[in-house]
């Protein structure tokens, strides 16, 4: 394995880096601090560009393995898939830009802010390389602290309520599955991520501990009805906080789908498909047109992030590879356009202090560059050829087409729908009149900004013109998990049957 | 007769008389060579504790067991009470006629204590938890111009005597119909009438309600948040760790050993207390504005988590009673390390939950230990407090008491509610005025100490203080 053969414990170092930073950047001026946390985060990248160049898509499993035991039960366990390594490569690159947005943006009690940042990088890394159950669970739960004094220090008026109600309803979903997790290591014997995910459990047991899973992944996904924590924790958040919350924080309910309740539980994941697809199906329509009539810009998007992350539910649990693909690129392109779409609300919101979209009208004549790239996110949002919004959408949707015709009808009418609130998004802030003397004051891009902004535009086009590079790395994983869940692969409701194609004439032959 | 498996509890008696001598003849001026002698006593007798066979077998008659069980809660008990002298030297110091006995009186507990966690008859136990309670009556009640502390001390007289009184009725219960008061004989009647004798029935209830009260479950938790607020910080802060432990761990050895037999009858009684001591701890504690009240509430939370240890039973179960009580004590008496720090500018105390708003900003050293402890007592990982709930959660797992551990989890979703707010205020709000500037180095070292053991460097702890618990717990059986 590839771990093996450099011997460098390269996840470790990936997360105990921005560990370490995080510690002594309490202690730095607030400009050392910033510095100090960009270079960390710039370093990380790079460490991660070198992780995704040594990944070996067709090698084994699990690589970069690491394993040492704590004793009691617990293992300090590392090791990556392609899914996990995509994900910590969204994490990596969303983490200087995230700093890069706070530059000016923050202002009070900097080194804090900059330690529960890369407090939260580590504990989002451990999260996708952990290979023990418990030691996820750690790092899972353990985001919930840095996030909570983000949203909690440098937040809006309402900070207070909304961090609470980040913290316990985060809390509340996920204590369950801390039971769940002690049931199945009692029952398999082991903490072993990969070994439970070959474990076969009874399937009386896995109803439950599927149930369980899914409450805490469906509060962190969020899936409607428990989606109301996430509108308050992005619109009092900071913008940085808004880009981590949806770019990542809300790809660990996905990535928890994929790496527990589809392989640990593939009867009971089956079995609750139609419980599935009718709440995904009522995330989609209700929060798309909850969405069409928010005055809130960050407000907007945060609903936009429920409507979307529906696709990926709809997508996983179609038990077939463009469906599982297709919640993967979702979840990719979401992470990369919602943060986007968020860094776009706090570039006005920084000139202007107001997210209400009625404040703004006409931004297109003076801030020409700034509409262009809102433009392309929007689009990427709405799903346009081209973005990597549209790669998404479209295989998870011919995925859940092959199961269910009528839950692909409803999905797809939440694409109407994302246009819709997107395009009347866009439409309201960039064009028609500059009717508020404030607005038209706003100057364009400065070069930070750019700098945010670009970088992501070109992954997004990137991701939607050769989808290619960040499926190759994931597709021997998916393979996997199909051969896991085939046992339990529902029918299709749409009963294909091979056409008769009359066999060729001799005269189309004669024409050559 | 081979005096060895009581060398700790000789040595402390020993230099307790010794040191009372002492105090009385040299009165003032005794302090500070009382308080360092009484703390390398208790360290001493620490050391002695370590390596020790795991079992001597019975002594007295069958009326202590010096076991590794046994052992286990006096290292910890030891260690606390030694904290505890060392915060008291400085707070009476600097704050008010010290008088040189205190740190005889935490001896003369620590005595009784040990004789608690060591008992195998109803009568040693008694003995053991009348000479710690009586030790704890004065030490309420030793600011005693202060109206508050006299009035924790009675209370907690009064409250406690009534309790003793339950306690001792439980106990002639149990021995009029046993015939015995040997934890082997009430066992062997247990196992052969079972729990059809009404008799034996009320004994153990009677017994169970003494003991709820010195571990302040629900429903005789009453006189906990008075006496707490009451008493001097140092003395809280004892009253929340070392006696606790040892109530717990002595009622983990009536549960598992004497009563063994009647699993069914106090299983029932121990669920309840939990998942009552959970959910009153968290509801009560958030309405409260004094931080000494609030850790009252804390702690009557923390037993209730200790107890599904308890529960569940068996070696898994008593070790992680154990593992959770040496990991509650860090936190606690780190808690109180940090009350300990809250003074105005001229010195005098404070308590109020508001006088700690934006400590962040003014003392973020302290601000991040206290927050630490805070969330680590809440149990949220990565913090170390984390753990040791895992643990007792496993152990009734494993024992199939699903609805159990369903209840219990729910409940530290209530109870992060209140250690939440603990770091609201410190990290969300506005300063407000300045506490004054730190206090010793001894104290400072020790809340590191503190904050560094239930970090996630705690994690490293979990192979050696598991094995010590597991070997502890094992002896039980």
């Amino acid at each position: 394995m590839s771990g093996q053969m450099t011997g460098i414990p390269i996840l470790s170092i990936l997360v105990a880096l921005p560990l370490i930073a995080g510690i002594v950047a309490l202690f730095l001026s607030a400009s050392g601090a910033r510095w100090l946390a960009l270079v960390t985060t710039l370093v990380s990248f790079a460490l991660g560009v070198w992780l995704w160049s040594a990944y070996d898509p067709g090698g084994s499993q699990w690589q970069f393995v690491e394993h040492y035991a704590l004793g009691g039960g617990i293992a300090w366990a590392m090791g990556i898939d392609g899914i996990a390594l995509m994900l910590i490569m969204l994490t990596l690159f969303l983490m200087p830009i995230c700093i890069g947005a706070s530059w000016r943006a923050i202002e009070k009690r900097v080194p804090e802010y900059m330690a529960s940042f890369l407090m939260m990088q580590a504990l989002m890394i451990g999260v996708f390389t952990a290979q023990d159950l418990l030691l996820f669970y750690i790092f899972f739960e353990g985001g919930l602290i840095p996030m909570y004094l983000i949203i909690g220090i440098w937040g809006g008026a309402e900070r207070i309520k909304a961090s609470y109600k980040f913290f316990l309803y985060t809390l509340a979903g996920s204590v369950l599955m801390l039971i769940a997790m002690l049931a199945m290591i009692l029952t398999a014997g082991t903490t072993s991520i990969p070994a439970l995910m070959a474990y076969d459990f009874a399937p009386s047991l896995q109803w439950w501990l599927w149930l369980a899973f899914f409450a805490s992944f469906a509060v962190k996904m969020p899936m409607w009805p428990v989606h109301t924590w996430l509108p308050d924790a992005h619109v009092q958040a900071p913008t940085a906080g808004s880009v981590i919350l949806a770019g990542v924080l809300l790809k660990m309910g996905g990535y928890g789908f994929i790496r527990f309740s589809l392989p640990m539980f593939p009867e009971a994941s089956a079995e609750f498909i139609p419980f599935v697809y009718v709440l995904s199906g009522i995330a989609v329509v209700v929060t798309s047109l909850i969405a069409l009539a928010q005055h809130d810009m960050k407000k907007l998007i945060a609903y936009s992030s429920v409507a979307h992350m529906a696709f990926v539910t709809f997508g996983l649990f179609a038990f077939n590879r463009q469906g599982i693909e297709g919640a993967m690129i979702v979840m990719l392109s979401h992470g990369l356009v919602s943060g986007a779409l968020f860094l776009c609300v706090g570039v006005i919101y920084d000139r202007l202090h107001t997210r209400e979209i009625s404040r703004y009208g006409g931004l297109s004549d003076n801030m020409p560059k700034y509409a262009l790239l809102f433009m392309v996110f929007t689009m990427a949002s709405v799903g346009l050829p081209g973005t990597s919004g549209f790669v998404g959408e479209f295989l998870s949707l011919v995925g859940l087409y092959a199961v269910s015709t009528w839950a692909a009808v409803v999905a797809t009418t939440g694409i109407i729908l994302g246009a819709a609130y997107m395009l009347y998004l866009y439409w309201r802030i960039c064009y028609g009149k500059l009717v508020h003397a404030d607005a038209a004051a706003m100057k364009d891009l400065s070069g930070r900004e750019m700098w945010l902004l670009a970088p992501i535009a070109a992954v997004v086009f990137w991701m939607g013109v050769y989808p290619e590079s960040f499926l190759r790395p994931m597709r021997a994983d998916v393979g996997r998990l199909l051969e896991r869940i085939d046992r339990a692969k529902p029918a299709g409701d749409s009963h294909l049957t091979a056409g008769k194609p009359a066999p060729a004439t001799p005269a189309h032959a004669e024409a050559h | 007769m081979n005096l060895a498996p009581i060398l700790p509890e000789l040595i402390l008696t020993v230099g307790a008389i010794v040191l009372m001598m002492v105090a009385a003849f040299m009165g003032r001026r005794g302090s500070a060579l009382c308080s360092w002698a009484s703390v390398a006593l208790l360290l001493g007798a620490s050391v002695t504790l370590l390596g020790e066979p795991q079992s001597a077998g019975a002594l007295f008659g069958g009326l202590i067991q010096a076991d590794g069980f046994g052992a286990f809660g006096k290292l910890v008990i030891y260690l606390c009470a030694a904290v505890a002298i060392v915060m008291a030297h400085n707070w009476f110091e600097r704050d008010f006629e010290h008088a040189a006995e205190y740190p005889v009186l935490i001896l003369l507990s620590a005595i009784g204590m040990s004789v608690m966690v060591s008992a195998t008859s109803l009568i040693s136990l008694y003995v053991g938890l009348e000479l710690q309670s009586l030790s704890a009556y004065v030490l309420a009640a030793y600011r005693r111009t202060d109206d508050r502390s006299a009035e924790a001390g009675l209370k907690y007289f009064v409250l406690g005597g009534l309790a003793s009184g339950i306690l001792l009725y439980g106990i002639s219960l149990l021995y009029g119909f046993t015939g015995t008061t040997q934890f082997e004989g009430v066992a062997a009647a247990f196992a052969r009438e079972g729990t059809q004798s009404i008799g034996l029935l009320f004994g153990l209830v009677f017994l169970l309600a003494g003991l709820a009260f010195k571990i302040s479950a629900v429903p005789f938790h009453m006189w906990t948040p008075d006496v707490y607020e009451g008493a001097p910080t140092p003395v809280t802060a004892f009253f929340a760790s070392a006696p606790k432990v040892a109530a717990v761990l002595l009622s983990v050895r009536v549960c598992l050993d004497a009563l063994a037999p009647a699993i069914d009858a106090w299983r029932q009684i121990m669920i309840f207390a939990a998942l009552a001591s959970i959910l009153l701890g968290a509801v009560a504690a958030y309405g409260q504005t004094n931080i000494k009240r609030l850790l009252a509430y804390s702690s009557i939370n923390n037993v209730g988590f200790a107890l599904i240890g308890l529960v569940a039973g068996g070696v898994a179960g008593a070790s992680a009673v154990l593992f959770y009580m040496a990991v509650y004590v860090v936190m606690t008496l780190g808690a109180f390390l940090c009350v300990l720090r809250m003074k105005d500018e001229k010195g005098e105390s404070i308590e109020g939950i508001d006088s700690l708003s934006g400590l962040s900003q003014t003392r973020p050293g302290l601000a991040l230990a206290l927050a630490t402890f805070m969330l680590s007592l809440a149990g949220i990982p990565p913090l170390f407090g984390f753990w040791p709930k895992l643990m007792v959660f496993n152990a009734a797992v494993a024992e199939g008491l699903y609805p159990l551990a369903v209840a219990g989890i729910l409940g530290t979703v209530v109870g992060a509610f209140y250690y939440l707010k603990i770091v609201k205020v410190m990290y969300f709000d506005a300063p407000g005025r300045p506490l004054s500037k730190p206090g010793s180095a001894v104290e400072s070292g020790l809340i590191v100490i503190a904050a560094l053991i239930v970090s996630p460097l705690g994690y490293l702890l979990i192979r050696p203080l598991g094995q010590l618990t597991n070997n502890a717990a094992g002896s039980l059986f």
